[in-house]
């Protein structure tokens, strides 16, 4: 991004000099997250998620390779490999904890980062790049998350691969044949225990590249902020380093003592007791839940409960539990509000804040629980107001709601008057 | 008047800038440091990870039965997964090694240093030729023992005596006596 | 363009979820779901403390040993605990000589192959073998057991809701039926080979009460009466380390870290607030 007025890279020591001369890196860095990268001086907390989900996927990277030293990729001795790791690895319990409740701290960050797109707008032009790379990236998370819990082939990895591969049969015609191919056989066996494991540890790498990607779309136009309005003179910006990278310092501190807390005091917390069962096929467990990450979606998969026509009501879940993503990517044009921030939105707010955001909690709830009666009915009703929410409800309000007054610049909305003697260049 | 003051809220003045800048970057100094010796309290099970697992360390130490070896034979059997040799040494055998000139030889050694007080007779060393690590013949019956009686290994044809010691060949040193203790006279615990 | 494919888009998911959801009401009202006898008489496990509870907690050794013992004496006749070594009773507060005894002296012994004819045979433990099984496998388990298989309890506190409280509940939960039982779901009462026990999912389990007399097991000077209560606390608690043996170092790390980060947490703030000194209203 070439904001006329952002600090040139000087080095000031020789031997930066030489290395910037031979391999332009550092001046890279410096222009990317150093003092080179003129930022909104009004982010707040919500902007630290980018940041944290990187450092979040390094977490499971570093865990994660350690932990391929001694994991064994073969069905009857992956769930003992897993407890070797617990009992006799050096401080093997610490890097398993770690590593299982690195992915759970990994998508808190990322939904909220979603979150955070979604009320403020980030994923209006010039930014739809941005916001597709994302979604790109939450789908290799996603694709990455699933085969890891596969991996320790306890019962709930075991019965989970089952119900999602068995997803796949629903496809017309081609389903049953593509089922078999991905699991090499009938049902999870070690053909599909050795497959996850090869791509669990490529897709992080991939994910990797696209974010590389992901950020450099965003620093084509830079970062927004809260209040949508773009930025405009220097007085607007504030370089990334230090002020950012102090600011991200306390978000990695709450990071990692979240983290910590779970890792340490709750390790277990968050998943499910059945997968310290060994894996056995001929036994189903009470309840077949995925991740709680997956809940949501789990909730609108099982919401279907009847046949459309000549469509399977098992085949409507799958594509409504696809749909429910794939349709984020066209929120670009189905919110075509001019205003990007919610804070100037109060329709859009309202049905954000109490709409939205029950509902997805609402989902999520849902699919963790037993598909009682009730609980589907109460998914159903959710995932109706969920489909509604972004395809009905968006596109209808972005047009007729009448948004508060904008501020003229960052400056004025946070210092409370125009910037001075600054004549308004606009950014590059 | 309001237009200066608002001009010098953005930036700290030039006068308090060099001892403010010094004197406040303390906090940033103490923060990056913790920060990183919380990196370096992280690193160190990352890297101890790859030391031996509690239960290679478990399978350290073997037991071997020496009461079926009788003199003259030779058992070859595992230690720390490596090829071990227990060679009960017959009198003639033990005589061999004992009058063996240790000049001329390249890792000299007699065979009192390489074998326990009092039980010269019972030879333990690793079944590792100290060339490039391929496994000697001359602990099995019927293999062949080499020109000194001891072992001999077919790779580059490394000749060892009845102390285990390098005689003839590339291999650099005497085949390698582990720690080892005899728990009674007719056992030993290796390692 | 894609507005309108939107609109059809969400209207028909929408629209049959609401359908389904009114169609599935309708059923919900008209044929209501028939009750079952696991929703109205499985108890959650009952309140039960530990010295390992909490942040700072403990293993208490002396009664680790208890439940060895327990398990020794008790479980190990049906149930294995192969992922643990006997070399782990180091943990316990045992020598390197009491754990070589206790493994020579563990009722099962380790298979082997004879190193004369190459059949299979057993050999005595040692401290570095993982506790050997009391059957050969599945089916000699499941043949010696009414079809039933005693699960591996290795890990049984971890893998089940509840921890060492359900298995303490389950260990002191067995009673007879309820009448109510009897009345409104006669198909769920006990049968010939299985026993009541509200705490157990399924209501009733095919392993009879294990822990029934007190004083079925002998405790040394200093330990407290084995009662079936005393009993399932210890042999609970015994599995608690079992499934983590690492619990203590992991709490004690938990908290230097803890303790460390919010310093660290402290610092950042200071140090944030420092560079953004200048800046004023910012964010």
């Amino acid at each position: 991004m070439s904001f006329p007025w952002a600090n040139e890279y000087k080095p000031s020591n020789p031997f930066m000099r030489y290395m910037d001369e031979k391999l332009p890196l550092p001046r890279f860095v410096y222009n990317a997250v150093g003092a080179g990268y003129p930022v909104p001086r009004n982010l707040n907390y919500f902007w630290n998620f980018g940041v944290l989900a990187g450092v979040a996927l390094m977490v499971q990277i570093v865990t994660g390779i350690v932990l391929a030293m001694h994991f064994a990729a073969e069905s009857t001795v992956a769930f003992s490999s897993v407890e070797h790791v617990m009992r006799d690895v050096n401080a093997g319990w610490f890097l398993r904890y770690a590593h299982m409740n690195g992915a759970s701290m990994f998508f808190i960050v990322v939904y909220t980062h979603i979150f955070r797109g979604l009320f403020y707008g980030s994923y209006k032009p010039p930014r739809e790049m941005v916001w597709h790379l994302g979604l790109v990236i939450f789908l290799l998370m996603m694709a990455t998350a699933f085969m890891g819990y596969v991996l320790p082939w306890g019962q709930m990895s075991f019965w989970g691969a089952k119900v999602i591969t068995g997803l796949f049969g629903a496809i017309p015609l081609v389903g049953e044949p593509i089922q078999t191919w991905l699991l090499g056989g009938f049902a999870p066996d070690n053909a599909a225990l050795n497959r996850f494991f090869s791509l669990h540890f490529l897709l992080p790498f991939v994910i990797l590249g696209v974010i590389i990607l992901h950020v450099w779309a965003l620093h084509i136009p830079g970062s927004s902020n809260p209040t949508g309005v773009e930025v405009k003179t220097e007085q607007d910006t504030v370089p990334f380093h230090p002020y950012y990278t102090a600011k991200d310092g306390v978000g990695l501190a709450v990071f990692f003592l979240l983290f910590a807390t779970l890792v340490f005091f709750a390790p277990n917390l968050l998943g499910e007791p059945d997968n310290y069962i060994p894996a056995n096929p001929l036994a189903t467990p009470a309840n077949i839940v995925p991740e709680w990450y997956f809940w949501p979606f789990y909730a609108i998969l099982r919401a279907f409960t009847v046949d459309f026509l000549f469509i399977p009501a098992k085949l409507l879940g799958v594509l409504a539990m696809f749909a429910s993503i794939l349709l984020l990517f066209f929120l670009p044009w189905l919110d075509t509000s001019a205003v990007r921030s919610g804070h100037y939105r109060p329709l859009f707010r309202k049905f954000f804040w109490f709409g939205l955001i029950p509902t997805i909690a609402i989902l999520g709830y849902c699919g963790g629980s037993h598909a009682t009666d009730s609980i589907v009915l109460v998914s159903q009703i959710a995932a109706a107001y969920y489909f509604a929410h972004f395809l009905i409800i968006l596109p209808i309000i972005s047009r007729v709601e009448t948004t508060k007054p904008l501020p003229t610049s960052i400056t004025e909305a946070v210092l409370g008057h125009a910037p001075l003697n600054a004549t308004l260049q606009p950014a590059e | 008047m309001e237009s200066m003051a608002s001009l010098m809220e953005d930036s700290a003045t030039a006068g308090e800038e060099q001892g403010g800048v010094r004197r406040r970057d303390f906090i940033n100094v103490a923060a990056a440091s913790f920060a990183g010796v919380g990196a370096v309290a992280v690193v160190l099970p990352l890297i101890n990870q790859m030391n031996p697992s509690a239960d290679v360390l478990a399978e350290a130490s073997t037991e071997v039965d020496l009461k079926a070896i009788l003199p003259g034979q030779a058992i070859k059997t595992i230690f720390r997964k490596q090829p071990l040799f227990v060679r009960h040494l017959t009198p003639v055998e033990v005589a061999e090694a004992e009058k063996a000139p240790l000049a001329g030889m390249r890792d000299p050694q007699t065979l009192e240093e390489r074998t326990k007080a009092g039980k010269t007779q019972w030879l333990v060393t690793m079944g590792v030729c100290t060339h490039l690590g391929c496994v000697p013949l001359g602990a099995a019956e019927g293999e062949v023992k080499g020109e000194f009686g001891g072992y001999f290994c077919p790779c580059h044809g490394s000749s060892y005596d009845t102390a285990a010691r390098i005689r003839k060949g590339p291999a650099p040193r005497n085949l390698q006596v582990p720690p080892y203790e005899f728990t009674s006279d007719t056992a030993i615990l290796v390692g | 363009m894609i507005r309108i494919g939107a609109f059809l888009v969400g209207l028909f998911f929408s629209g049959w979820l609401l359908i389904s959801a009114a169609m599935g009401a309708y059923t919900f009202v008209t044929v209501p779901a028939a009750p079952t006898a696991e929703h109205e008489f499985h108890k959650p496990p009952k309140a039960v403390n530990y010295s390992f509870d909490g942040p700072a907690g403990k293993f208490d050794r002396a009664q680790l040993q208890r439940g060895l013992q327990i398990f020794k004496e008790v479980c190990s006749a049906c149930h294995s605990l192969k992922y643990v070594s006997f070399r782990d009773f180091k943990d316990l507060g045992y020598s390197e000589g009491q754990v070589k005894t206790i493994a020579q002296t563990w009722p099962t012994e380790t298979p082997s192959i004879n190193p004369d004819t190459g059949e299979a045979a057993t050999r005595k433990p040692n401290a570095a073998d993982k506790i050997p099984s009391p059957y050969p496998n599945e089916v000699a388990a499941r043949a010696a057991n009414n079809n039933a298989l005693p699960p591996d309890l290795s890990l049984m506190t971890k893998a089940r809701h509840g921890g060492p409280a359900y298995v303490y509940s389950l260990l002191t939960g067995y009673q007879a039926p309820p009448a109510k039982l009897k009345e409104k779901f006669p198909a769920s009462m006990p049968g010939k080979t299985t026993h009541y026990n509200p705490y157990f999912a399924n209501l009733n389990l095919a392993m009879p009460s294990p822990l029934n007399t007190e004083g079925q097991v002998t405790y040394g000077e200093g330990a407290p009466k084995p009662t079936v209560d005393q009993m399932a606390k210890d042999v609970s608690a015994f599995l608690t380390w079992t499934a983590e043996p690492k619990l203590e170092n992991r709490k004690r790390a938990g908290t230097a870290a803890v303790v460390f980060l919010l310093i660290f947490l402290g610092l950042c703030v200071g140090a944030y607030k420092n560079v953004w000194a200048d800046k004023k209203a910012h964010a």
